[in-house]
């Protein structure tokens, strides 16, 4: 099966053929996935380099791709991806591999459940969280035309099949008793812990801009304003934009993901790690029946 | 070798009042006002009416801090007003304590958190090589700014990527705590870079070493400035 980081190296190198803006910096992760170029700059095992070449390249007019494994793509050079980008009002497409906790045997090193978080503190990023391989490649191909900054969460966590690609939220289930937002990859679960209960479904691969206007209106199409949100980072990531998205709607919130208040120092598979942060179909399920099914939410 | 313009380089001194007030004599003391106007006066291919030129050198002042020098030298070649310096650091002055490069025209990166300028100058001067252009990428650093590793990572990797159009000037007033035993030069050289060392007040010096030749390896100049003098 072919990997979201795959469709993301073929769609680049493909790209690269035809428009000479493109360039990739890496830092040794995925040296061996590209082809050998000379836009293709490994920087070796330095991250702040990297992002300030990334930088420097888009200043110099040409469109840089950065790519490494999230934690140090977006934490370790973290001020680097707000000043060198941001403050200069430059883009580029950073592209992190490893999901919240792809590869647990790694242990914390290699799990950035705060990625997107840490992009709620800088403006102007749009975030793609893909959940599916099939929906890479036109957000790699309209990312690369563009000149905005972006970015890109793969992982090898994946739905079973790719919805198209679009800004907004997707109606995948229409529902009377509330509303839950999946992203990325957490559809399938979401939509297989609730299967039975009255509830809209709504996927989003592109979460940052928030779609506020598509959770406003399918909370009206729904006529309850109780909002799940079911996402593979830290828990609450989007929880302040539901808020202010139904500001003027009294509503009821609840917001699953990654645990906040406690590091999980565990091995074992991504799996496991579904269901210690009770994001996996029975955890997922249970906040469903709590948050739909208890008779105080049929008032 | 352009004629150097001595009588704007006279009004320095007082261009830089506007900003630090009459009764200030800091523009005698600021280390980096004799690099930068060799620099623009003599040394980069730049003008006020090409500051969207892609081939237009870049230079990248990386240490932000103190920029009164940096402003004066820019009213001085026709970047700013002269009277946008009295508005220095006001609400809607586009001249703060650290430089904005999308307030300021002429100004190509906002800085003011050391150790960002290198990198980003190495990125810049890579991508004007992947496009075939000549211009020249010249970045300023303190010494006391090559605390912070970033440059490190950024002086192995031009070394390493032969950057023959990048150059780093660094103005050596010996200001980090820990000092650079052997010399700041050193730190370049073991990288691969062409070293010069130079008195950072005499401005004959500084420009014989910022246009010497350095053949497929980028040229660091260590500036070397005493404060106050």
């Amino acid at each position: 099966m072919t990997t979201m980081r795959q469709v993301f190296v073929d769609t680049v190198e493909e790209v690269m053929r035809h428009d000479p803006r493109v360039a990739v910096v890496i830092a040794e992760i995925s040296r061996d996935a590209f082809r050998p170029q000379d836009r293709l700059i490994n920087v070796g095992i330095r991250e702040q380099a990297m992002v300030g070449v990334g930088a420097g390249l888009a200043l110099a007019g040409m469109r840089p791709v950065v790519h490494t494994y999230a934690p140090f793509l977006v934490e370790r050079p973290f001020e680097q991806v707000k000043l060198d980008f941001g403050h200069q009002d430059v883009g580029a497409v950073l592209v992190g591999i490893g999901g919240s906790y792809d590869d647990p045997v790694w242990g914390r090193t290699h799990q950035a459940p705060g990625d997107v978080a840490l992009f709620d503190t800088l403006p102007g990023w749009t975030v793609h969280v893909p959940g599916h391989p099939g929906e890479v490649e036109p957000v790699v191909r309209a990312a690369l035309a563009a000149d905005d900054r972006v970015y890109l969460r793969l992982s090898l966590r994946q739905n079973a099949a790719p919805l198209p690609v679009v800004e907004g939220f997707t109606e995948v289930r229409r529902g009377g008793r509330g509303v839950v937002v999946a992203v990325g990859p957490m559809l399938d679960t979401a939509l297989a812990a609730t299967e039975g209960t009255d509830v809209t479904v709504l996927y989003a691969s592109r979460i940052r801009p928030f779609d506020a206007a598509g959770l406003r209106a399918a909370v009206a199409r729904t006529g309850r304003a109780d909002v799940l949100l079911v996402e593979p980072y830290l828990e609450g990531t989007s929880a302040h934009l539901a808020a202010e998205a139904l500001a003027d709607v009294p509503h009821r919130l609840r917001s699953l993901g990654v645990r906040r208040d406690s590091e999980l120092r565990a091995y074992g598979t991504a799996e496991d790690h579904d269901s210690a942060h009770d994001l996996d179909v029975l955890g997922v399920a249970a906040a469903a029946r709590r948050m739909f099914d208890h008779p105080a939410a049929a008032a | 070798m352009t004629v150097s313009d001595e009588p704007a380089h006279a009004d320095l001194p007082a261009l830089f009042r506007r900003m630090a007030g009459d009764e200030k004599h800091e523009w005698a003391a600021a280390s980096t006002l004799d690099v930068l106007w060799v620099l623009y006066d003599r040394v980069l291919d730049v003008s006020p009416d090409r500051v969207d030129d892609p081939d237009r050198d870049r230079f990248l002042l990386s240490k932000g801090h103190g920029p009164m020098a940096y402003y004066a030298v820019l009213a001085a070649k026709g970047y700013l007003e002269p009277s946008i310096l009295d508005t220095w650091t006001a609400w809607d002055s586009p001249l703060g304590q650290h430089p904005d490069r999308v307030l300021v025209p002429g100004v190509e990166i906002s800085s003011g958190s050391l150790g960002h300028g290198l990198p980003i100058a190495v990125g810049t001067a890579l991508g004007l090589r992947l496009q075939g252009r000549a211009a020249r990428t010249v970045v300023l650093v303190g010494d006391a700014e090559l605390d912070e590793g970033s440059n490190h990572e950024a002086i192995a990797l031009a070394g390493r990527l032969a950057l023959d159009r990048l150059t780093t000037v660094v103005v050596d007033n010996e200001s980090g705590t820990h000092g650079w035993p052997g010399g700041v030069a050193r730190r370049f050289e073991v990288e691969g870079w062409q070293s010069s060392t130079v008195d950072g007040r005499d401005r004959g010096a500084l420009h014989a070493a910022l246009t010497q030749e350095h053949a497929g390896r980028p040229l660091v100049v260590v500036a070397k400035v005493e404060e106050g003098r």
